[in-house]
């Protein structure tokens, strides 16, 4: 068996390292045609007419596309279908895509984008969500009624008991903002009609399966006739859901009209100015603790701008809901959190997924509210957090996997020496740059848990020579996703992983799967791994068990050989003939559905998600006493994954998750004015340089999830949400200031 | 017999002559549309990210934001001239593999030409010095750790 565990491996890194690795803009088709997209000047305006005679007339342009030339249905969405792939009615925000101009080469495209314009009559517009929900407010949807997209309560127990109980109470707002996924790669997107007819899709999109839906229901074809291809993709962090579908939709029905490929490849300032970004929230918390410091009450209000239109912000408020409380056992609570549309750029999906904003509040709140129960934070933590078999907000019972808060808790005061450092800490005081340490802790339920069905597929086929050829509706974001599966798989058949070829899978050779989101890609297409895996072992101990004189179940694959409880074995490539002479396929698929879980929406009570993972970050830093600059020195993580599956690829996922945390607590925010973004590019919008980081420790915990059929748990997003709180924490405990608003080192 | 003029511009050891046309070409779009030299890739288009970086005899240049014209007369190295003319890999790039530097994978061109010229000049560095110098490369994928660790691991194999 090769070095499963000790050094780095990806399928794709020696592609990736050399350049040979072809993303989307790499790749050209014969009598390829270039494709940009069209904005207007207006925020919100009463759509009249796209006049583009002029730029019919520039050289080289082919079509110019508008709304008028769909032949589908031209609003999509994943939740409410209110997002127009070209706008029609009106313009709702000021990255609405208005037309589309297909030209011989991308220069011709974009000077003739220029000359096209755009009349409309502008609407008084709205852009601040809370007087969104005013009476008498401008709508954004008229035929929504009104601004609100959708509200989740959560009610448990009696709040007004549990404040009267109280000794304390602590009331805070807070704020979080716009927040840019950056991933590195701008939207791209490349189509062609084959000569059979199917519309084939490439781009860079972390969800083929609602890529094709966009599709198919924009160009009014049936799911069978188009065929979205994985292709490597520079990063997505969430952020390549609805725009990057909407890039691919439009590139088709230029493909579609024009009858040659087409190719659509964003500028990073379109991609900054269309795409969806982190919902900032305002969050209104009262929590009430008792005299034996327990919290007995949290009342809260949230406020998500939703911007202008729906995408997942029902999603992305539901886990805030969920996660409220921080992973505290509060039994009363009263929450709301409302998601608004207005007039600015929309948001949706990103790496954290409503988690992050709640963080940087309840982490602040619990050592405020320990501060005034007289407790050390780390005190209060370990008085209230939850345990093995404690209840959640939702009234779910934490149990049938490792509840280890404590443990990650304990694993990085201990590694940090967070206490004695604590200690040091300024609080405003001395003649030197301030110094603090801070941490925040979180429990996070693990995939898309009860806010959609949740299923994943995996096909494993063994040729007859013993070469693996594996599929997954997982798809490869950058993370590692083929490679984590090629292990899984490797070590469920017992054979090396140069065996195994990851098949880059087309939305037609495996079933829907869902978007690789949520954390959701080891858990669930490992599971559905392991599950045809466990198929396909059956197929091959059946064929040779009675030779060696066992049953089938007792099989065992290592080493590239089945061997049986006597000793006797079979090469693996031997059994795998042996199957295909008796005509038969060592071939499966394999399906995890994820297991059960409740919600009621009237009480915001239920089993919210089928598993939890537990994690805690710490973070020491300086604070300039005349610049207020803040310098992070070091930062530590600890995470419960289930099980690694490689080590390396989580190392990246720690220290990766931990610097996009940092930049979200250090400096990041999207700036905007009357409805504009004026962030637009990576010299106004700016995000961790290698310079900005400090040194990283990962700690890992492997406590195998035993609802998890490989074990293996989640990562992407639990190493993303807890770097802004601790940072908040450590600036407060350096400059004896708390900040309240994101980002912490906003220049005030 | 005239004796033949040098090439206007070498690219990964090769010569070429370029046309007037091809000089007032943007140096990223050049190598990525002309030539079929994708690995350089285009993050940002203003110099910031470092995504399109090439080596100018051996120094960092942001392609992104240069002219053909501007590096007539130099040679050129990008991403695919890095590794041996038989395809085995430098030992930098075999480093960012081994140290799990590599996620999207859409920084590491430029990253490790950036690296490379860095490591040519300062071949035994402090965990800092490398800090500094992949300083203005951005990813947002790796928290640049392992990317350090790759850099200081193939350090050894730039000692003369």
């Amino acid at each position: 068996m090769d070095d499963l565990k000790d050094k780095a491996w990806r399928n794709d890194a020696a592609a990736k390292v050399t350049g040979r690795a072809r993303y989307t803009d790499d790749l050209k088709l014969p009598g390829m045609l270039h494709a940009v997209p069209v904005y207007s000047e207006f925020v919100h305006a009463r759509l009249i007419e796209v006049d583009s005679a002029a730029a019919a007339k520039s050289p080289g342009v082919v079509r110019i596309i508008t709304a008028r030339d769909v032949p589908g249905v031209n609003r999509c969405g994943q939740i409410l279908k209110d997002l127009h792939v070209l706008a029609d009615d009106k313009i709702r925000y000021n990255g609405d895509v208005a037309a589309v101009v297909v030209a011989e080469t991308r220069a011709q495209a974009v000077a003739a984008a220029r000359r096209v314009r755009v009349l409309a009559a502008p609407w008084p517009e709205v852009l601040d969500p809370e007087q969104a929900l005013l009476p008498g407010a401008p709508l954004v949807h008229e035929e929504h009624g009104s601004n609100l997209i959708h509200r989740h309560v959560i009610r448990r127990g009696d709040i007004d008991r549990g404040f009267a109980e109280s000794a304390h109470i602590i009331e805070q707002e807070f704020r979080t903002p716009f927040v840019e996924h950056a991933y590195l790669e701008p939207e791209a997107a490349l189509c062609r009609v084959r000569g059979d007819g199917i519309v084939e899709v490439r781009g860079s999109m972390q969800h083929p399966y609602s890529t094709r839906r966009f599709v198919s229901e924009f160009l009014g074809l049936p799911l069978a006739r188009v065929e979205v291809v994985g292709t490597p993709m520079g990063g997505g962090f969430g952020g390549k859901d609805d725009t990057a579908a909407l890039v691919c939709a439009r590139t088709a029905l230029a493909a579609l009209l024009t009858g040659r490929p087409v190719k659509m490849t964003y500028d990073r300032e379109w991609s900054m100015r269309e795409s969806y970004k982190r919902h900032p929230y305002l969050m209104r918390y009262r929590m009430g603790v008792g005299a034996d410091g327990l919290i007995k009450a949290v009342y809260v209000r949230m406020v998500a701008d939703g911007g202008a239109y729906c995408s997942v912000s029902p999603w992305v408020t539901w886990r805030s809901t969920v996660q409220c409380c921080g992973p505290y056992v509060v039994p009363n609570v009263d929450g709301e959190v409302s998601s608004v549309y207005t007039n600015n750029v929309f948001t949706g999906a990103m790496r954290g997924f409503g988690s992050p904003q709640v963080n940087f509040a309840i982490e602040q709140l619990v050592e405020m509210a320990a501060e005034k129960a007289g407790l050390s934070g780390v005190e209060f933590r370990r008085r209230n957090m939850v345990r093995q078999g404690s209840t959640t907000i939702t009234g779910q019972v934490l149990e049938g996997h490792v509840v280890s808060l404590s443990q990650v808790f304990d694993r990085v005061l201990a590694e940090s020496g967070y206490e004695e450092k604590l200690k040091r800490a300024s609080r405003g005081r001395g003649e030197d740059d301030y110094y603090g340490i801070g941490l925040a802790l979180s429990y996070r339920g693990v995939s898309l848990g009860a806010e959609g069905t949740d299923f994943c597929a995996a096909v494993v086929s063994v040729q007859y020579d013993g070469s693996v050829l594996l599929e997954t509706g997982v798809h490869e974001n950058g993370q590692g996703a083929e490679s984590a599966m090629i292990l899984i798989l490797a070590e469920e058949l017992g054979v090396e992983r140069g065996r195994i070829v990851y098949r880059r899978s087309s939305t037609s050779s495996v079933p829907d799967s869902a978007t690789t989101v949520a954390s959701r890609g080891t858990i669930m297409g490992g599971g559905a791994v392991s599950r045809a895996a466990a198929a396909v072992r059956l197929q091959m101990a059946g064929a040779i068990a009675a030779e060696l004189g066992c049953a089938p179940e007792e099989v065992r694959f290592a080493g590239g050989r089945l061997t049986a409880p006597n000793g006797k074995s079979v090469d693996f490539t031997e059994a795998a003939r042996r199957l295909y002479r008796d005509q038969k396929y060592p071939y499966a698929l394999g399906v995890f559905p994820a297991p059960h879980v409740t919600w009621d929406e009237h009480t915001g009570q239920g089993k919210a998600y089928f598993t939890w993972v537990y994690g805690c970050q710490a973070v020491e830093l300086t604070v300039g006493r005349r610049t207020g600059r803040i310098k992070l020195l070091n930062a530590w993580a600890a995470h419960d994954v289930g099980r690694a599956v490689n080590s390396a690829a989580l190392l990246g996922q720690f220290y990766g998750g931990m610097a996009m945390g940092a930049g979200y607590g250090l400096f990041e925010e999207l700036a905007m004015k009357d409805g504009h973004l004026t962030s637009l590019n990576y010299d106004t919008y700016r995000i961790p340089r290698a310079t900005d980081m400090p040194e990283m420790t990962a700690i890992i915990l492997e406590n195998r999830d035993p609802l998890s059929p490989s074990g293996a748990k989640s990562i992407g997003e639990p190493a993303n949400e807890l770097m802004a709180p601790a940072i908040a924490n450590a600036y407060f405990h350096a400059t004896g200031q708390r900040r309240f608003e994101l980002p912490v080192g906003r220049v005030r | 017999m005239k004796p033949a003029a040098p090439p206007a511009l070498v690219v990964n050891g090769r010569g070429m002559r370029v046309s007037a046309a091809d000089k007032r070409k943007n140096l990223l779009t050049f190598l990525r549309e002309d030539l079929d030299l994708t690995g350089a890739k285009r993050g940002c288009g203003i110099g910031q990210c470092g995504a399109c970086t090439v080596l100018a005899d051996n120094r960092p240049l942001r392609s992104c934001h240069a002219l053909v014209a501007d590096v007539l007369g130099r040679s050129l190295t990008t991403i695919e001239g890095l590794a041996a003319p038989d395809g085995s890999l430098h030992p930098l790039q075999q480093a960012f593999i081994d140290h799990g530097a590599i996620q999207c994978g859409f920084c590491t061109p430029g990253m490790v030409l950036t690296a490379h010229a860095f490591l040519l000049k300062h071949p035994a560095p402090t965990r800092e010095e490398a800090r500094k110098a992949i300083g203005s490369n951005l990813c947002r994928c790796t928290g640049y750790q392992q990317i350090i660790d790759a850099i200081l691991a193939a350090a050894p194999h730039y000692k003369k």
